[in-house]
């Protein structure tokens, strides 16, 4: 374990840590475009210069080790000097056109300018004028080669994360420029962390481009709910200056660092299914009957349904059925089980899948795309599509009464068992969900429910980790979260329910169900907790 | 804190309360500027005391006061040689403007060299404080305030906003659009 000193404090690391990150270890920070710290060593930005006492040149701290006995300078005036002459060659070739270019606000070239900077350019010569503008690479990234400062960190991400090899530095000099093999195209699974990890305005996303300006934006930690890994995210939203992109309230969501989950990435399937929060919402309470379809209030939504399902509960309790959605937070499915099973004594409470199966591999993505299948499991849901089926052949013969369906879209799910014609026949039919689908447009009672960007709570990722999200927007506008709305019901049905916040549901959960035990939001906080805690 | 200043109201002599006094000393005020300038423009017209100023009514809105050059007034959007706004939605306006009355939307610009342009670019003259910082903040000089338009009234709130062809185009009076 080598000992060191920089600017004159003294660490002991762990053997084969490199300068910059004893460095952080001491709050110091080092500036750098080509080090990240999930990817190999390349060490040609040259911007972690820093001087070692018995070296005879300054050293790039990104790749040097610690050793015992060092002695590293990180503010010297040398060092100083060194780093506003690397920004300005950087620089060279760089064009002026931050006010078009979307990193802008971001950009680290930027930022070191206003840090580390602040020269007056010595340059006489004309810029290289780079050929590729504005260049589509794939779906999801756009190149612009004169921004690029070549730290090919881009390169390093798809050679060793993906392994897909796009990316390539061609030409030599300052002619060289990063670019895609020919007759290949950036299309990867995970081709969206490029502009992440891309320091400057080179690699820039094509969803966001142009939407609106960095500075606008408001970000929220939570949760992506793609599928079971449950990546850290980042929501960014423009909630101020609705004029832009016609009133979307998600520009986009960023990746979080967290090194037991998603490390520094995620998928493209993740990173730009945010589209359902603002796309193709249920605004309003949907009431029909006779063929006659109707917004109502909300007070009118709650009393028809209470009408029809108090009386069912009188009559025939075995026949109504509740299908909880693995999309529902670890309270809301604690709460529904809290309130069906255990206050009213209903016995058919069913864990449906809203989303098929999709793809997978042994990075990120997993085949289940729901966030809690893992929590609803540890709940006491398990899901049984036999069992499912069985209660539409059931239904079919006119034993079923009433179903409550938590935004499964069942006849799209369920194709040959005439879901659609059981919707109508049946006494109640409760839609709670938050976007329009098949099933929505064929029960009686459509309830608005909030996504996931709109509530607080928590999710248990596969590996039973929990993981909390948080409300980055207000839910859009009649919806209510599903906690909220079962909390409603509760009180309409004279139950004693005293939840002020999502954190005493938490709390309850915690007293009732055992692999909670010990948790708290506090515990929990941003990066989650695994089972195992 | 609120600090309070009370001002007592001015007391009345014998002479101002018994009103006519005053009302005369009022009608000699006005009779001696009107006899000063009477006899100064006279002067004037033959072309004597020329550097005594005399006062003068501009006769509004057929005769408009001289603007200093440097006022600003009403807002418009500089074009490119073709014709084009020069603006490329950079946004900086709408960002530093403190009455959030400046609303653009960009676009994509066919030309990948000019990269971005204003899809829409609104400016609502009812909001706006005329303080100027959008054309400081412009790095492209794409909108200035020097049309020496003043006399902005619409009916409605909704007339009080200028559209990008307002803006690249300024009609002059008329209304707002």
């Amino acid at each position: 374990m080598p000992t060191l000193k920089i600017d004159g404090q003294e660490i002991t690391v762990e053997k084969g840590t490199t300068i910059i990150r004893a460095a952080e270890k001491l709050g110091i920070s080092i500036p750098y475009y080509c080090y990240h710290p999930g990817l190999s060593i390349a060490g040609n930005c040259r911007m972690c210069l820093v001087e070692v006492e018995k070296m005879p040149k300054p050293q790039i701290s990104c790749h040097i080790q610690c050793q015992d006995g060092m002695v590293v300078q990180t503010q010297t005036e040398g060092v100083k000097k060194l780093r506003q002459h690397i920004l300005e060659f950087l620089l060279v070739n760089h064009p002026l056109d931050c006010p078009v270019c979307d990193q802008a606000g971001e950009c680290w070239l930027q930022d070191y300018y206003m840090k580390h900077g602040l020269y007056d350019s010595k340059l006489n010569e004309n810029k290289v004028k780079k050929s590729a503008k504005a260049v589509p690479l794939g779906p999801t990234i756009v190149l612009d080669s004169e921004r690029c400062i070549l730290c090919s960190r881009c390169v390093r991400f798809t050679d060793e994360i993906t392994k897909t090899n796009e990316f390539g530095i061609f030409n030599r000099a300052d002619h060289s420029e990063i670019g895609i093999y020919p007759g290949r195209e950036l299309n990867n699974k995970y081709s969206g962390n490029v502009a992440d990890i891309c320091p400057v305005g080179a690699l820039t996303d094509r969803d966001f481009r142009f939407k609106c300006r960095v500075w606008y934006l408001q970000k929220t930690e939570s949760v992506c709910p793609g599928c079971a890994r449950g990546c850290n995210i980042t929501i960014e939203t423009n909630q101020e200056r609705p004029h832009h992109a016609a009133g979307e309230r998600v520009m986009r969501l960023k990746p979080r660092y967290n090194d037991d989950v998603n490390d520094w990435w995620m998928c493209d399937a993740g990173r730009y299914g945010y589209k359902f929060i603002d796309h193709d919402r249920i605004t309003d309470p949907i009431e029909r009957s006779e063929g006659m379809v109707r917004s109502v209030e909300w007070k009118e939504v709650v009393e028809s349904f209470l009408k029809s399902f108090k009386k069912l509960l009188k009559e025939s309790k075995n026949e109504i059925v509740v299908f909880i959605s693995p999309q529902m937070t670890n309270e809301e499915m604690y709460l529904a089980k809290k309130l069906f099973t255990k206050e009213l004594g209903i016995e058919r409470v069913f864990l449906a899948s809203t989303n098929p199966e999709g793809d997978q591999d042994d990075f990120l993505i997993c085949a289940d795309k729901h966030p809690n299948r893992k929590g609803a499991e540890w709940i006491g849901f398990q899901e049984d599509k036999r069992e499912i089926k069985h209660i539409f052949e059931e239904a079919a013969k006119g034993l079923i009464k009433g179903m409550i369906i938590f935004g499964q879209d069942l006849i799209s799910f369920y194709p040959d068992q005439n879901v659609e014609e059981i919707l109508h026949r049946l006494e109640l039919s409760v839609f709670i969900g938050s976007n329009h689908n098949l099933t929505s447009e064929h029960v009686q009672l459509v309830i608005p429910a909030a996504t996931y960007a709109e509530k607080d709570g928590t999710f248990t990722n596969f590996e039973g980790r929990v993981q909390r999200i948080r409300p980055a927007l207000l839910p859009l506008a009649e919806s209510k979260p599903e906690s909220e709305i079962l909390m409603l019901l509760a009180r309409k049905l004279d139950l004693d329910w005293t939840y002020q916040s999502q954190e005493d549901v938490f709390d309850g959960l915690t007293r009732s169900v055992s692999q909670f035990r010990g948790l708290s939001y506090k515990k929990i906080g941003m990066q989650g907790v695994s089972f195992h805690h | 804190m609120i600090r309070t200043k009370v001002v007592s109201r001015p007391k009345l002599s014998f002479w101002e309360r018994i009103y006519f006094p005053e009302i005369f000393r009022g009608v000699a005020l006005t009779s001696k500027h009107f006899l000063k300038n009477l006899t100064l423009h006279l002067f004037h017209s033959i072309g004597l005391f020329r550097k005594v100023a005399a006062m003068v009514t501009i006769q509004y809105p057929e005769e408009l006061w001289k603007l200093p050059f440097r006022s600003r007034t009403r807002h418009r959007l500089t074009k490119r040689a073709d014709g084009s706004p020069r603006c490329v939605a950079c946004m900086m306006c709408e960002t530093v403007c403190p009455a959030r009355c400046i609303y653009i939307v960009a676009e994509e610009h066919p030309d990948p060299n000019i990269e971005k342009r204003p899809k829409s670019f609104d400016i609502d003259l009812g909001k706006c404080v005329y303080c100027g910082f959008c054309v400081e903040a412009c790095p492209e000089d794409a909108i200035r305030m020097d049309t020496k338009i003043l006399d902005i009234a619409a009916y409605s709130r909704e007339e009080m906003m200028l559209d990008m062809n307002e803006l690249l185009n300024p009609s002059h009076k008329s209304g707002l659009k």
